[in-house]
């Protein structure tokens, strides 16, 4: 999913097609978050659509896509880091992990790279407190992460970005 | 596909006994654990090499490799089980797997490297069984989690899945089912502990010819995963249970609303609905019986508050999630205004199990009040971290020592944390209590969807219960003002004990916005969200005190009351401490003592956590 993300500029989703798939305005945020899937965030234009075509007010699609923390109104970066700080990671370590991907690459918490490589996150429970602190790269999980980890893990990610810009 | 549509009952029976009988050539079975964790750890490379291996041996005949459901035992992945015998292997790689398949599969002999050794004893284990993580559990919601492939309608089939179903169809009256759940004393695993049986007659008996039944998968509290895990390993389990539940209430369309958090429960719980629909198991007529259902999924948006019902219904009708006042309850009109049975996964993972071994055995597990099992997931400073499922009125000492090995390092127990941010600390002096709804609500926690936090000395509980205060104050949908406005003057107070600008009258403040929460606010989140405040204040009191009044972090956790300093005579100058600072606050030769800049320190602890020799302290 991510890495694959499209530019706005060729915004042809069908809209029609996601709203008969969803059954109209009741599928409002299925059909948000498939908008969100195929272009990691939710471009402006297509909101409009979306809004045309459901009939419904641009004010209550923007009210529901900054209301649900799994949609994105701004442009994310090519990869998504997840720290969890659910109370399992919070107390083994989960604050400080974020603490050394801040210090790796120079964002907070909800903001993207200059490079726009990466975005950062944190979120209140992956359920997967067994492997506490876990952080997520995409979609791919790394259990019991020590901070001194994270430098390896994320230049695995640029790399990635050297050899092919295609997608990783 | 044509013809695998299941038309009537004794057709079902016969596939089940066909599915059986052609799975009875397997001499042997290799469980390998396709859970989140265990996927984590490598698991999802294992399955294509064992098969290699196993035709190399010439044993592709006689033995099945398959992927279950999660096993539990999350920190030991990657968990493979080889069965009939279930010999339990754990930390499993690729280059294990080869000496598995000969020694075991060929001359039935464990490879002992990768047994389980007791913590507290070790003592080798070779069967699951033995293994002290699972001597004591006893599986009833996740029964079919580390036997069945959720991928494969067929493997729950041929174990007598929707068997339940079929029974009820033919002898049992909507009624009768709802007698028969009533007299179980299932109650909702979801937190609220209200008895299942009523909440389906009180939903059958309500005014109208539409009626919804709803499976609640919006998990969000932290430290808990039990419905992701059941519905990854069985989503038929949660499937069954909502058909009967559809049977007994008259309810002709369900929905099953999933965190978007939980990618591989949203893929198994659709795939398996699309195999259930391609089997005649959902849709019209379901088995002849005349009774038709059908579920769709739909995915969360990220917000806790939607594990509320009537916000979790205003996020299925297409609106944000934000919960109204219950003057009329949900199971007279929820969705759509039409009456709504919502119960919680577990709840759902229950009732086939009930049907199929009666109300009498059900109710025969338990307390008095309690009746059954209950799913934990015992995380935070223990040694075995995972997932468990125990008769209620099992001691939380019994849960955490003799099933979860005890607390990690041997360190002392300070605190459980149960319920979620809605619940509450038990002091380690309360751990001779029995874990059941009433217990824990005496105690000032409560059930809750049954996350325990495993605390240990090195905890701070006032700064536990402001990241509980901080996690609602971010998650209130700010409907109301009581829990808008009152979470965020909590979360001022509580930033300032720990940030060492605690003043008298600080905790006389935080228990009037604490009642003023739990009578004021509109739904369960904001009503409960004191918890975590009230139980720390009526157990560790002295913890406050020590924050405002002295200055002081007892347990050394919060920043602006301590500082960081190394121990020379611990300290080898590896320089791991300076590559791992944040703020270049480190300086030091190699192999000679580092030294800590106070003034550059920003105490966020890495230094702390990387250190292989303890040579950094806290004070």
């Amino acid at each position: 999913m991510q890495g694959q993300e499209r530019q706005e500029t060729d915004a042809d989703t069908d809209i029609a097609l996601l709203a008969e798939r969803y059954g109209g305005a009741r599928g409002l945020l299925s059909i948000l978050q498939d908008i969100q899937a195929e272009y990691n965030y939710l471009p402006r234009p297509l909101l409009g659509k979306v809004a045309a075509e459901l009939e419904l007010d641009l004010s209550h699609i923007y009210r529901l896509a900054t209301f649900f923390k799994a949609l994105s109104v701004k442009p994310r970066g090519k990869h998504l880091i997840r720290v969890c700080l659910g109370t399992a990671c919070y107390l083994r370590g989960g604050p400080q992990l974020v603490e050394s991907i801040r210090h790796a690459i120079g964002v907070r918490p909800g903001e993207t790279t200059s490079d726009t490589l990466f975005t950062l996150e944190t979120v209140n429970c992956l359920g997967a407190c067994a492997l506490a602190p876990v952080l997520m790269v995409d979609d791919r999980y790394y259990r019991q992460v020590t901070p001194d980890r994270v430098g390896r893990i994320l230049d695995a990610y640029r790399e990635g970005v050297s050899d092919s810009n295609a997608g990783d | 596909m044509p013809g695998t549509r299941i038309e009537t009952l004794p057709q079902l029976a016969a596939l089940q006994h066909d599915l059986q009988r052609a799975r009875s050539r397997w001499t042997r079975t290799v469980l390998i654990c396709g859970g989140t964790g265990c996927r984590a750890a490598g698991s999802a490379e294992l399955g294509p090499v064992f098969e290699r291996e196993i035709a190399n041996a010439g044993l592709g005949e006689q033995v099945n490799v398959r992927y279950t459901g999660c096993h539990g035992f999350c920190e030991r992945g990657a968990l493979v089980v080889i069965a009939p015998e279930r010999v339990w292997y754990q930390g499993v790689r690729l280059e294990d797997v080869s000496e598995i398949v000969s020694e075991t599969l060929l001359h039935d002999r464990p490879v002992d490297r990768l047994l389980y050794r007791e913590p507290m004893t070790g003592e080798t284990k070779v069967l699951e069984r033995d293994v002290g993580f699972y001597a004591r559990q006893m599986r009833v919601a996740l029964r079919y989690n580390g036997e069945v492939d959720p991928a494969d309608i067929e493997d729950y089939l041929s174990l007598g899945g929707y068997g339940a179903l079929a029974h009820v169809f033919e002898a049992m009256t909507p009624e009768q089912v709802i007698e028969e759940i009533k007299r179980s004393g299932l109650r909702g695993r979801g937190g609220g502990g209200f008895p299942t049986g009523r909440k389906w007659e009180t939903c059958r008996d309500a005014q109208g010819h539409l009626k919804y039944v709803v499976c609640n998968g919006d998990e969000g509290d932290p430290g808990a995963f039990m419905d992701r895990s059941i519905l990854e390993g069985n989503p038929h389990g949660v499937l069954e249970g909502m058909l009967i539940g559809s049977y007994a209430i008259g309810a002709s369309q369900g929905f099953v609303y999933v965190r978007y958090e939980y990618p591989l429960a949203l893929e198994n719980t659709a795939r398996a609905m699309d195999q259930a629909r391609e089997y005649g198991l959902l849709g019209d007529n379901i088995l002849g019986s005349g009774h038709s259902f059908d579920v769709e999924i739909v995915r969360g948006g990220g917000a806790f508050v939607c594990g509320e019902s009537t916000a979790l219904m205003a996020s299925i009708e297409g609106g944000v999630g934000e919960p109204r006042s219950k003057y009329v309850h949900t199971v007279e009109s929820g969705l759509w205004e039409r009456p709504t049975n919502l119960n919680n996964v577990e709840t759902w993972a229950n009732v086939p199990v009930i049907i199929e071994r009666g109300a009498d055995w059900f109710a025969s597990v338990g307390t008095e009040s309690s009746k059954g099992t209950k799913v934990f997931s015992v995380v935070g400073k223990v040694k075995n971290t995972g997932l468990v499922e125990v008769p209620m009125g099992m001691t939380l000492h019994e849960l955490v020592y003799d099933v979860c090995g005890g607390v990690a390092g041997d360190r002392e127990l300070k605190a459980i944390q149960t319920g979620g941010p809605s619940g509450g600390c038990i002091p380690a002096e309360l751990l001779h209590l029995p874990i059941d709804y009433e217990h824990l609500t005496e105690a000032g926690s409560m059930m809750g969807s049954g996350g325990m936090i495993v605390m240990d000395d090195r905890t701070c509980m006032v700064e536990l219960a402001r990241y509980f205060t901080s996690f609602l104050a971010d998650e209130s949908c700010g409907k109301c003002t009581p829990c808008r406005e009152g979470l965020h003057q909590m979360l001022q107070v509580l930033n300032g004990i720990t940030q060492g600008r605690g003043k008298d009258g600080d905790i006389e403040l935080l228990e009037d916005l604490a009642e003023l929460l739990t009578w004021g606010a509109l739904c369960g989140l904001g009503t409960t969200a004191a918890n975590p405040v009230l139980s720390t204040l009526r157990y560790f009191r002295p913890e406050y005190d020590a924050h405002i009044h002295e200055k002081k972090c007892p347990a050394g956790v919060c920043r602006e009351l301590v500082t960081y300093r190394v121990d020379p005579e611990a300290c080898t100058g590896c320089h791991l401490c300076a590559r791992n600072c944040p703020e270049d606050a480190i300086k030091g030769e190699p192999k000679k003592p580092h030294e800590i800049l106070t003034d550059r320190c920003v105490k966020c602890g890495i230094c702390f956590g990387v250190c292989k020799f303890d040579a950094v302290i806290v004070e």
